[in-house]
């Protein structure tokens, strides 16, 4: 136990002085590697800021039904009764003019425009929960409120949270295809850049093999070199993500402002991170393995 | 130890290296394998490495036959051959020191022990002083005890080497088989291929031609 301990001690140290006996190539193949994981991590990034976005906002279906500015107390009276009666209503919740009104003087930059303004424009309404949630049901009850009389305007809230919900799930498609084909890349780079070393140390591999190395002791100190490309490349990516997220922090906090959503955007969590340096080691060492296993078999 | 029982050896396309050979080398023993250039003598030590793989016949090391050997033992045999080779087969890229450590790091030698070993391999050809210095910078017939050193640093006890006074001047040639007669007498086997027989004036003579072994 102690004898594979040091050996594979001995390995990774070799491995690392390799490293830095080329330090203008390494540092350009981790740039490659770097790069090349950036781009899944750094849309992960995205997808895991867009995620805790849309979990912030409520995402209960509903259907606002604004009433026609004309219209009596008394037909919104007879509305929230029909509503109430309706089987496809879970809860219906009255929200009478007035109170839209003193809700939006409340708000900064309206009182002065309200206040200009000749008599309340805002319209008695009914947020309604319903019983069936799909997409289909909701927009079906839409169409059967907007007949009835005095009835402005139906609007489906959670449309938008649908809409959030469908992009966010082709941006995990995205970013798991990105994923796959750039840690394809990944493979292929560390094969080429092993393969490249195993030529360069050729005649160390030859007299091993003669002083009686086991292919395990000859393959080692290569394989350590593809993991330690991987999780090179791999904290490279995670400090770029981190260095963009930094730089677009500010940008789209101010964008999300405008869109009334409070955003700070927070770079990789533990459990990505983790994930990314896993992935990283795991393919530079699949890459090195591959070319390994070619090259073996040419003895 | 070593018995060759009518073995030969074919390179394609029909290139006779060894054929029929049978002959016997014993525990403890000093033999030389002589014979022209192109007589089969790398060839006949090639095999007993088991770097090549005998065509014909059947090659048995203490006891063991080599050709029913797996692909996965022959790293095992290999450690308890030490090896010569004729053009040494040095890493130039690690110190003296280091070259001689790699046999000992391959069969995982505990690293402090291993060092004492080293330098005691060193010191026995008379290299203890150069054990920094890079293979580059030592003359021939240092380059040949530093290979020599690295053959025996795991204590084998079958000792093979291709020429290993090829290319040295009388003195120095003199001092390298002077160090062979010291591993044989402390009991170690020695074979050695070369042309300079009357270095070992004493050891038994397997002398090729053309890849048969006269008698």
């Amino acid at each position: 136990m102690r004898v594979w301990l040091s050996q594979h001690q001995d390995a990774a140290r070799l491995a690392l002085r390799r490293l830095a006996a080329a330090p203008v190539n390494s540092l350009l193949s981790l740039l490659a590697i770097g790069i090349a994981l950036a781009l899944p991590a750094g849309g992960q990034m995205l997808l895991a800021n867009a995620l805790h976005l849309s979990g912030t906002t409520s995402a209960v279906p509903q259907i606002s039904i604004f009433m026609a500015a004309n219209a009596e107390r008394q037909a919104a009276t007879e509305i929230g009764e029909r509503l109430g009666r309706h089987t496809g209503v879970k809860q219906v919740l009255f929200v009478p003019r007035e109170e839209t009104l003193a809700r939006m003087k409340s708000g900064p930059g309206l009182r002065e425009v309200i206040e200009a303004l000749p008599a309340n424009p805002f319209p008695d309404a009914f947020v309604v929960s319903v019983a069936d949630e799909s997409l289909a049901a909701m927009e079906q009850l839409a169409v059967e409120f907007r007949q009835w009389p005095k009835i402005e305007h139906v609007q489906l809230d959670s449309a938008w949270v649908r809409r959030l919900d469908a992009l966010l799930k082709l941006g995990r498609t995205t970013v798991m295809l990105l994923a796959a084909l750039l840690g394809t890349g990944l493979i292929a780079i560390s094969f080429s850049i092993i393969r490249m070393q195993v030529l360069t140390h050729r005649s160390e591999i030859e007299v091993s093999r003669l002083l009686g190395a086991t292919n395990g002791f000859i393959q080692r100190p290569f394989l350590y070199f593809g993991v330690l490309l991987g999780l090179g490349g791999g904290v490279l990516a995670w400090l770029l993500v981190a260095a963009a997220a930094l730089w677009l922090r500010a940008p789209l906090a101010e964008l999300a402002r405008l869109y009334d959503l409070t955003l700070a955007l927070q770079t990789l969590g533990a459990r990505d991170s983790a994930l990314l340096l896993g992935f990283a080691a795991g393919l530079g060492w699949l890459g090195a393995m591959i070319s390994m296993r070619q090259h073996m078999q040419q003895y | 130890m070593i018995r060759f029982e009518r073995v030969s050896k074919r390179y394609p396309p029909g290139l006779d290296a060894l054929s029929d050979v049978s002959c016997e080398v014993a525990e403890h023993e000093m033999a030389l394998v002589c014979g022209h250039s192109g007589a089969g003598k790398s060839t006949l030590l090639k095999l007993i490495a088991g770097v090549e793989k005998p065509s014909g016949g059947a090659l048995l090391i203490s006891g063991q036959n080599l050709s029913a050997l797996p692909r996965s033992a022959l790293p095992f045999l290999r450690r308890r051959i030490g090896m010569v080779f004729q053009d040494q087969k040095l890493l130039f890229d690690r110190t003296v020191f280091d070259n001689v450590m790699l046999p000992l790091s391959i069969v995982g030698f505990p690293r402090r022990d291993a060092a004492q070993r080293v330098r005691a391999a060193l010191d026995k050809v008379g290299l203890a002083s150069r054990e920094k210095a890079m293979p580059v910078m030592l003359s021939g017939g240092e380059q040949q005890r530093l290979a020599i050193a690295r053959a025996v640093v795991n204590r084998p006890s079958l000792l093979l080497a291709d020429e290993p006074t090829a290319h040295l001047d009388t003195e120095t040639a003199a001092d390298v088989a002077r160090i062979f007669h010291e591993f044989h007498h402390v009991g170690v086997t020695v074979l050695i291929a070369t042309y300079a027989t009357e270095l070992f004036p004493a050891a038994r003579r397997l002398q090729l031609d053309h890849g048969s072994l006269l008698s």
